[in-house]
């Protein structure tokens, strides 16, 4: 009962993610929702680990593996932003200007 | 009982989360997803992935959260902080509707997995720990590769700098109000935070903790340091930093070769030794996570100079 709480969570994290990396023009909104995505997928992953008997370590080892992967990941986003910013003035992509 | 405290925390997790999409202004969805961080590490807990909860506390809620004030700090001082209203986008609530509603489809549909038994292989590993165990020992590739991708990461942001910034001090220099709150706190956290992160790399060979989980620690002990203005920032060029980024990696790789040589192949450990040789990859990984993990926050040498 309470694994199903968990994975539908992981699953509404998951779409909230995608909806605010489609939706939101600034992009370090959508680094955020980036790590939404990911969260959500761990949380999702790590509630279907627990439905086996045992606990079983390997998928909390790569969860880890994945959020330290997620944070390079962010720290290379953000660097990206902030050197975009500091060319164009705007912490947006052209496309999204004006709308969103 | 129990099933109502889930059921209450995966309702803050989400509502929080909800805000940090949908809430007007940059600034608070970064308040917002540093309390989502926090929250998700009890999630974790609750699920009894302990290893994976002080990660999540660490490194998102933690590491992320700095990360992400800082680019906010600077995204201001560029004047690219602020964002037009937010419009609902429908098609975007389609697609992402669709994916949840997929993933709720495959929770239902796929059987329920069964766990590999351990149980014989554990003591062989060398650790008591079966994460441990899981990332030093019987997937170390992963960690190995993770290891690197920190310091391709690093590289990469590095890659950024200005031309005329890079004998710069890395980052923007901090500057801290003698005996404001950051100033004593940076002299008071580090050495709870030194213990702390040095005993959560040695305990997590036979309970929680490990490498990262205690890296993360020593990171976040430096960072308060340097913004405190007590540790002056380094500059890319110094060698003794440059060595201590390498220096996990390359134990890795090093103890990797030799059990090609010596043992069962590439990063293989023969069980008698692979307690020591396990000690001593996690204390060489723990100086080089640490180190990238704060050169990562505190981003590229920046003289905080002109706007081009």
């Amino acid at each position: 009962m309470s694994l199903s709480v968990f994975a539908l969570t992981g699953a509404a994290l998951v779409g909230l993610g995608v909806y605010g990396l489609l939706a939101r023009a600034h992009m370090l909104r959508r680094v955020i929702a980036f790590n939404l995505i990911g969260s959500g997928l761990f949380l999702f992953f790590g509630a279907a680990a627990a439905r086996s008997t045992d606990v079983d370590p390997i998928p909390q080892a790569l969860i880890i593996t994945g959020i330290v992967v997620a944070l390079s990941t962010s720290a290379l986003a953000v660097g990206l932003v902030v050197a975009l910013a500091r060319s164009t003035g705007k912490a947006y992509l052209p496309d999204d200007e004006g709308g969103a | 009982m129990s099933v109502a405290l889930d059921i209450t925390l995966c309702a803050l997790i989400l509502g929080v989360g909800w805000a940090s999409v949908t809430g007007q202004g940059v600034f608070r969805a970064v308040i917002f997803f540093i309390t989502y961080g926090l929250l998700l590490a009890i999630a974790w807990a609750r699920l009894g992935a302990y290893d994976v909860a002080l990660a999540e506390a660490a490194i998102s809620a933690g590491l992320t959260g700095v990360l992400l004030l800082a680019a906010y700090g600077r995204l201001r001082r560029l004047n690219a902080g602020a964002e037009p209203p937010i419009a609902v986008n429908l098609p975007a609530a389609v697609v992402a509707t669709g994916i949840a509603a997929g993933l709720v489809w495959a929770w239902f549909a796929l059987p329920a997995p069964t766990a590999p038994d351990l149980s014989e292989v554990l003591p062989q590993s060398g650790v008591g720990n079966p994460v441990t165990a899981v990332l030093l020992n019987f997937r170390a590739w992963d960690t190995l590769l993770e290891s690197i991708i920190l310091l391709a990461a690093l590289i990469g942001v590095w890659m950024l700098a200005r031309d005329d910034a890079w004998e710069a001090p890395l980052g923007l220099p901090y500057h801290a109000r003698p005996g404001g709150v950051l100033a004593s706190f940076g002299r008071v956290l580090p050495p709870i935070g030194l213990i702390f992160g040095v005993y959560l790399v040695w305990a997590g060979a036979d309970t929680t903790g490990g490498a990262f989980q205690g890296g993360t620690v020593l990171a976040a002990v430096c960072l308060v340091t340097m913004m405190a203005g007590i540790l002056r920032a380094p500059r890319v060029a110094q060698p003794a930093w440059r060595a201590a980024l390498v220096l996990g990696p390359g134990v890795f790789l090093l103890s990797g070769l030799a059990g090609a040589l010596f043992a069962q192949g590439f990063l293989g450990l023969p069980p008698d030794l692979a307690k020591p040789a396990i000690v001593t990859i996690e204390a060489a990984l723990t100086v080089s996570i640490a180190v990238t993990l704060v050169l990562l926050v505190i981003g590229p040498p920046d003289d905080g100079g002109h706007v081009a």
